[in-house]
């Protein structure tokens, strides 16, 4: 294809910006309806990458160049292989679903929360689409600037405190990252990342960039013991913002794991891989822990979330096709099924305006609807089959008990316990009559909250019930990562995992 | 001396005859009654800011070679024209900002643009300087105007305190510059740069040679305000009239850091092993202090002091580099430090209440709901002064930071990301008591246009430098090319 559909869907949200900016208006319904027709179109513009992806090569599709800063090297580079492509989709999936979700819970400053919105969704799908490596940390970091001031304006009580321990969190992982890439371009002397992926640093660099991304990506994920920021950004953003957070935000860690630590420092993730296991398998079962004990809705969301990334870096870094697969599943279906979650969270949140798991009990006699599709991203959560949430763990496990027996059987602990947190959260919410005097007046979902929940349920079914049209999408991409990997460990000495 | 040998100094002999016909005729202009006074002053501040403007196409024309004038004290090469459009697109932005604020405070005397425009020449002479002696004279030329600035709302204590403390401790600097300067004279036996750089290029240099960098060094270090010499900064910040403080954070910083640069690469270039150490701890500490002590204030004024501190620290990582790369990312972070300074300074210029300004943090609390557009416009700075992509002040950084890292500085680097992010937190308190915090005290309303354009402006150059990058980083490089070969 000849015109530049990636740059397209990267900055189409903005013409949405300059509309509900430049365009006097003092209806907040009017910024609501511009945010969701531009967002909306974003994801139709973006099912043409969908359709037009040619799932049979692992080279980087409707790849984009023009000159930037020359003087450093630096360009404007993009193009997504099998595992950017799912990303932007998902990217492009959610926001609109955002701006729906956002559309009667958002009652101040509309304009600026949807200008907040699509210039997020910019700085989102840019990074997924990158490919220079300055061009990404551009798009990485900014990301920061639209997230704290969602969730700083739009917040809950505690917005300031979370707003700026997710800003300073992030931001410290992220600096060092950013000398760590000038290292690699002063080392392989281009910034271009195709070129980067098969490039050898010396051991000891690689050693140290490793270091500096994992900083990075670590917070990002966020693994243990770094995760703190993400329960508070989590509670106090508004629903939007977390279900962005968890459904788009998180994956930039495990999609960093992937483009960068994993491809450009192999002989670094073989060596430093014990320490992803030890604190992923920390994440799973002790966030898992503390899951069980949260009385807020919101903040029991957020802890599985943690645990459920737990999964994705074991995933990752057992340097296998079925854990990598398994983690990229991971991400697309969590980013689907947790977005879903903090959705319905929003449902009852919008009504009572409360989050602590007693406040609600016995849903089901007045809100029959909610329930089934509370019950459905519940077992998506915990990883029935049939849904997207079983082919990602199945996989990751699979994946990790080739690599590592012992890694597999803590990390199924995991998906055991997930199950009792989600089963006793959804236990004390639905079921059992319906006491409370407060409740009896709840209604059950519209159908602007069905229509929000209806995409998510066909993909979370879709993703459980044919596994392979993703799969298909990212397999050629994968081998194409290990066969690098190996080539490089092959090179390096590392002859006992080349020959796995 | 033939004309064709003052043709290097145009600009220069431009400006100076301008500032007495200016003169003359605010003193002709001035009458019995106030509103005259207001009136001359409105109209030589409208003149200065012309006189400003076709300075910058002179120096522009005059571009592109190496001259040399006065007996090789005066040079003209493309650094020294990189520097002085910045400083003079720095003064004239300062005059601008200032009429609102010198009319609503009864100052408005016209000689407060023609002090402008003196301490302008004096920077462009700092610029051009290629001798130790006219160093010095551009330096005093232009402090003289700035203590005479700094005091000018004669009538108010905290105005004419920060004047005295400015005079004092900036005498003090030209103490030590001057010691330096004779030390060096001494052991060299010449204060031409050329000549000098011509001695230093075989061996070693002589102890006392060092011992009189030092000391010139520490002059500077004082007129740039960097750690250990940035005492003055906050108390004459805090306590001089905002455009003035306006001013003084931007063109003198920017005339001082680029003379310092010219000063270390040129005559002591080829000594930087035994000066570099000094630059790498006055970055260091400049940057860790200014990143700390600001997290305490209240006052946005002594904030933003703090905040140059830090930013003297990071344009200093170039210097310690000391090589092309370096220079052009001290140049490039001079041009955007003074575009978010200018606007920043245009938006508290903007924070008064009952017409009178205020300058506490906590006052521009509930900002972006009375004033969407200067909130968000402030938003941007501060984000840009935090160094967050994709706003200018990430590539400032980034170049910085780059130079440091192919030079192997990676300690400093990672110093300078780590004060960063500390830097961060502050800037973004500002950006919380605007967004997140609600008012029952607004500030007025009324802004002025001039006030308006100027942080519409700034804040469009932060926010798209990113599409077209080249357009200061090309000069940029230019000017770096040009200082290092000269």
């Amino acid at each position: 294809m000849d015109w530049p559909i990636l740059s397209l869907v990267t900055f189409l949200p903005l013409v949405g910006v300059v509309l509900i900016a430049f365009v006097p208006s003092d209806n907040p319904e009017n910024a609501r309806r511009v945010a969701l027709w531009v967002s909306g179109g974003t994801f139709l513009v973006s099912l043409l990458i969908w359709f037009n992806f040619d799932r049979t090569t692992a080279d980087m599709q409707f790849v984009e160049e023009a000159a930037w800063m020359p003087m450093a090297g630096i360009s404007y580079r993009v193009g997504v292989d099998g595992i950017s492509m799912l990303f932007v989709m998902l990217t492009t999936l959610l926001t609109p679903l955002c701006v729906l979700a956002s559309w009667e819970a958002i009652k101040v400053r509309v304009k600026e929360y949807m200008i907040a919105f699509l210039i997020l969704e910019v700085f989102m799908v840019g990074m997924f689409v990158a490919l220079d490596l300055f061009l990404f940390y551009i798009f990485f970091e900014a990301v920061l600037i639209p997230m704290f001031i969602i969730i700083g304006v739009w917040g809950g009580p505690r917005r300031i405190y979370a707003s700026f321990k997710m800003f300073l969190y992030t931001l410290l992982g992220s600096v060092l990252m950013l000398l760590a890439m000038m290292a690699m371009y002063f080392d392989a002397g281009t910034t271009d990342i195709t070129k980067l992926l098969t490039h050898d640093f010396p051991a000891q660099l690689e050693t140290w960039l490793w270091l500096a991304f994992f900083a990075s990506f670590a917070i990002k994920v966020p693994m243990w013991p770094v995760h703190t920021w993400l329960p508070d950004a989590h509670v106090e953003a508004p629903t939007a913002g977390s279900v962005i957070l968890a459904g788009v935000l998180l994956k930039f860690g495990g999609y960093g794991f992937l483009r960068f630590s994993l491809p450009m420092f192999p002989e670094a993730s073989v060596m430093f891989t014990p320490l992803v296991y030890t604190l992923s398998i920390i994440a799973v079962i002790y966030t898992s822990l503390v899951a069980l004990a949260q009385e807020d809705m919101k903040k029991l969301i957020a802890y599985s979330s943690v645990a459920h990334m737990g999964f994705v870096t074991i995933g990752a870094f057992t340097m296998t096709v079925q854990g990598i697969e398994g983690s990229i599943y991971q991400m697309l279906s969590h980013g689907v099924v947790s977005a879903a979650l903090f959705l319905i969270v929003g449902v009852v949140y919008d009504r009572e305006h409360s989050r602590e798991i007693d406040h609600y009990g016995g849903l089901v006699e007045r809100m029959p609807a909610y329930g089934i599709i509370f019950m459905l991203f519940m077992l998506a959560s915990v990883g029935l089959p049939g849904t997207g949430g079983f082919v990602g763990e199945f996989l990751v496990l699979l994946g990790a008990f080739q690599a590592n027996p012992w890694v597999a059987a803590l990390a199924s602990t995991g998906v055991i316990l997930g199950a009792v947190y989600m089963l006793y959260l959804y236990r004390r919410i639905i079921f059992g009559k319906l006491t409370k005097e407060h409740l009896s007046k709840i209604k059950d979902m519209d159908k602007r909250e069905i229509a929000v929940f209806a995409p998510l349920v066909i993909v979370t079914l879709w993703m459980g019930i044919y596994p392979s049209s993703f799969l298909d999408v990212m397999h050629v991409s994968v081998e194409n990562l290990l066969k690098n990997v190996e080539t490089a460990l092959a090179a390096a000495g590392h002859a006992n995992i080349a020959g796995r | 001396m033939t004309i064709d040998q003052i043709i290097p100094a145009l600009p220069e002999v431009f400006v100076a005859c301008m500032i007495m016909a200016l003169l003359m005729l605010g003193v002709f202009q001035k009458g019995a009654l106030a509103e005259q006074d207001v009136k001359s002053f409105r109209l030589i501040s409208g003149l200065s800011v012309g006189v400003l403007g076709l300075t910058v196409l002179l120096v522009v024309m005059l571009a592109d070679r190496q001259l040399m004038a006065f007996n090789n004290m005066f040079v003209v090469d493309g650094f020294a024209t990189y520097a002085k459009v910045l400083v003079l697109v720095a003064s004239a932005a300062a005059i601008v900002l200032s009429t609102g604020y010198l009319e609503r405070h009864g100052v408005a005397r016209f000689e407060y643009a023609i002090l402008v425009v003196f301490a302008t020449l004096g920077m462009m002479m700092m610029i051009s300087a290629n001798d130790l002696i006219s160093l010095y004279m551009g330096l005093e030329m232009q402090s003289l105007s700035l203590y005479v600035i700094a005091a000018f709302q004669r009538d108010d204590q905290r105005s004419t305190e920060a004047g005295l403390k400015y005079f004092v401790l900036g005498a003090l600097a030209s103490g030590m510059l001057l010691y330096g300067a004779s030390l060096v004279y001494g052991f060299a036996g010449t204060t031409n740069f050329t000549v000098l750089a011509d001695l230093l290029k075989g061996g070693e240099p002589s102890v006392g040679l060092v011992v009189g960098i030092v000391f010139v060094v520490a002059g500077l270090a004082l007129k740039v305000s960097a750690v250990p010499f940035q005492m003055w900064t906050p108390d004459v910040y805090e306590g001089a009239p905002t455009p003035v403080t306006a001013f003084f954070a931007v063109a003198p910083k920017i005339a001082a850091l680029a003379l310092f640069t010219r000063v270390m690469m040129e005559p002591f270039g080829d000594a930087a092993a035994s000066w570099q150490q000094v630059i790498i701890f006055i970055s260091a500490a400049s940057m860790i202090l200014g990143a700390v002590a600001a997290v305490a204030q209240k006052n946005i004024k002594r904030l933003m002091a703090y905040s140059s501190i830090g930013h003297v620290g990071y344009a200093l990582i170039g210097l310690c580099v000391a090589d092309e790369t370096g220079v052009r990312g001290i140049l490039v972070y001079l041009a955007i430090y003074l575009v978010m300074n200018v606007g920043a300074f245009a938006c508290i210029l903007c924070m008064k209440r009952g017409d009178r300004m205020v300058e506490q943090i906590s006052d521009l609390s509930g900002m972006s709901k009375t004033h969407p557009f200067i909130a968000f416009a402030l938003l941007v700075f501060m984000f840009s002064m935090a160094g967050v992509p994709p706003l200018a002040g990430f590539f400032a950084k980034l170049y910085i930071f780059w130079a440091a890292i192919e030079a192997g500085l990676v300690a400093l680097a990672v110093i300078g990301v780590l004060t960063s992010v500390i830097g961060a937190f502050y800037y973004l308190r500002i950006v919380r008591v605007m967004y997140f915090e609600d008012t029952e005290d607004p500030l007025d309303a009324g802004i002025s246009r001039e006030l308006k354009l100027l942080i519409g402006v700034a804040a469009f150059i932060i926010c798209f430098f990113f599409i077209q990058p080249n357009l200061i980083l090309d000069p940029a490089a230019a000017a770096a090319k040009a200082l290092l070969a000269g």
